[in-house]
């Protein structure tokens, strides 16, 4: 397939819907499952920018009709809305406790995590997933991460993250097992931080 | 790749698969509980393993490489079928083998091989509520959960304790997530609770009738209840495999005769096979 640079119209999703959104899939479980782990993007994809390659890769694989995905500023671009409309089918929100995915594309002035829905004792699994956009996930300030998918003890140098951040993920890993979770997304690398995952700074 | 014309790749539509593979995601995040999930019609009867198939069919990549075992076995009915059925929807490759396996979906069994890193259990689950028989209305079960209010289960072990002098559950035996969720293992034997606490694979369970999905992360906490003056312990047997001579595998015993005659041999036949092959290259 030829790659398409038109700067305005719609970018391709993925070259084969079926089986990269498997593979993406698959990229987010070994992450989600092994919190700390870099995993790299198995395909090539090109989405309207501010979004990286791996953040708009999770949207595809992920989202559909329904799941309302809420957008920060940075993200809330007509080309980003009109792709992840086209592509997804999502219904897009303004009320990010409404979402079940959101999508931030600059971390340094994401919301609190409380601002988002942490599920109900009941239901915890009804919380929103937060895809973010960080500027890198290797030279940041480096993060000791403890609980279920690591062995010993794992590290993950993401950044950069408001001053406030630690204490939103303490905060939201006391939820438990209420709690948001968070995939991480940098370039063609993902890495996640489900809420059972303990941060120490 | 060649699948089955006519059918998606892996049986199951885009809209079904990304639908469970949200409720995967959500499901290892929050090791043990058990997420409600929009379970499909299976061209298989519910109890055959529609779970552990959505599951798998969610999962699966043409990369992978499938083994499926039925109470240990390969080669019996539901795990030839299951593994027949991949074969042919998503032209992947399927092995016998516990090491050369990707993704081992099966039914009531934990293979004797260690599992490794990378490697994906899927648990096919007729009953995922562990409080199901001690408590019928799902709104309390939801609410015990939410509290972490596992007495009850304590009371039935001590029931066993009481009337047999021994915790007498030695199949699906309850167990604790993380230090958080009590959670039913599927009708494992009791012998295999142990390879799931801190197994460097990932655990997925499925049940289709029910619609429920859960899981255990790896390197995850997996502690069968007990008391302290009545830990958790295995099935042991007094007899050596018949046909490998395995004394640390979980053995059938296999009627040979109306005359009362039995022998004991390996559930796991993949793991009895190979012993026996190494044994014959030997001598």
């Amino acid at each position: 397939m030829t790659a398409v640079h038109a700067t305005d119209g719609l970018l391709p999703g993925f070259a084969d819907p079926v089986l990269d959104s498997q593979r993406v899939f698959r990229a987010v479980l070994e992450a989600t499952a092994r919190p700390g782990t870099l995993v790299e993007l198995p395909l090539h994809l090109e989405p309207p920018a501010p979004l990286d390659a791996a953040t708009a890769a999770v949207m595809l694989a992920l989202a559909d009709y329904e799941t309302p995905l809420w957008l920060d500023g940075t993200a809330a671009t007509d080309a980003v809305a009109e792709y992840l409309r086209f592509h997804c089918g999502c219904p897009l929100v303004s009320d990010p406790a409404a979402a079940a995915f959101a999508l931030i594309a600059d971390a340094s002035i994401m919301p609190p995590l409380a601002a988002f829905h942490a599920g109900s004792d009941e239901y915890p699994d009804r919380s929103t997933t937060l895809v973010i956009q960080v500027a890198t996930l290797t030279a940041g300030e480096p993060v000791e991460l403890s609980g279920p998918g690591i062995r010993d003890s794992a590290r993950l140098a993401a950044g950069a993250f408001p001053p406030d951040f630690p204490r939103w993920v303490a905060a939201n890993h006391e939820l438990f097992p209420r709690g948001v979770d968070l995939v991480l997304a940098s370039g063609r690398s993902l890495a996640a931080l489900p809420r059972s995952t303990r941060l120490e700074w | 790749m060649t699948h089955a014309t006519g059918y998606n790749f892996a049986y199951l539509d885009e809209q079904t698969k990304r639908m469970i593979r949200r409720a995967i995601l959500k499901a290892v995040a929050i090791p043990g509980y058990q997420v409600p999930f929009g379970s499909r019609e299976m061209p298989l009867p519910y109890g055959w393993g529609t779970g552990g198939i959505q599951v798998t069919a969610a999962v699966i990549g043409a990369d992978d490489t499938l083994k499926v075992i039925d109470q240990g076995a390969d080669d019996t009915t539901n795990a030839v079928s299951i593994r027949r059925f991949f074969a042919r929807t998503a032209g992947i490759a399927t092995t016998e083998r516990t090491e050369a396996a990707t993704i081992i979906q099966t039914r009531h069994r934990i293979p004797e091989t260690p599992l490794a890193e990378g490697q994906i259990l899927v648990y096919q689950v007729p009953i995922p509520e562990p409080l199901r028989w001690l408590e019928p209305r799902e709104t309390e079960t939801r609410k015990m959960h939410a509290l972490a209010d596992y007495g009850v289960m304590h009371v039935k072990l001590y029931e066993d304790i009481a009337r047999f002098g021994r915790i007498a559950t030695t199949y699906d035996y309850p167990v604790l997530v993380n230090g958080r969720y009590l959670m039913r293992p599927s009708p494992i034997p009791k012998f295999d609770n142990p390879k799931m606490h801190m197994s460097p694979a990932l655990q997925l369970f499925g049940a289709g009738r029910e619609k429920r999905i859960y899981a255990v992360p790896p390197y995850t906490a997996v502690k069968s209840l007990d008391f302290d003056d009545h830990p958790f312990e295995v099935q042991a047997w007094d007899q050596a495999c018949a046909l490998c001579g395995a004394t640390d595998s979980f053995l059938d015993e296999v009627v040979t005769d109306d005359k009362g005659g039995r022998m004991y041999v390996c559930s796991d036949t993949d793991y009895c096979g190979r012993r026996r092959e190494a044994q014959e290259a030997a001598q």
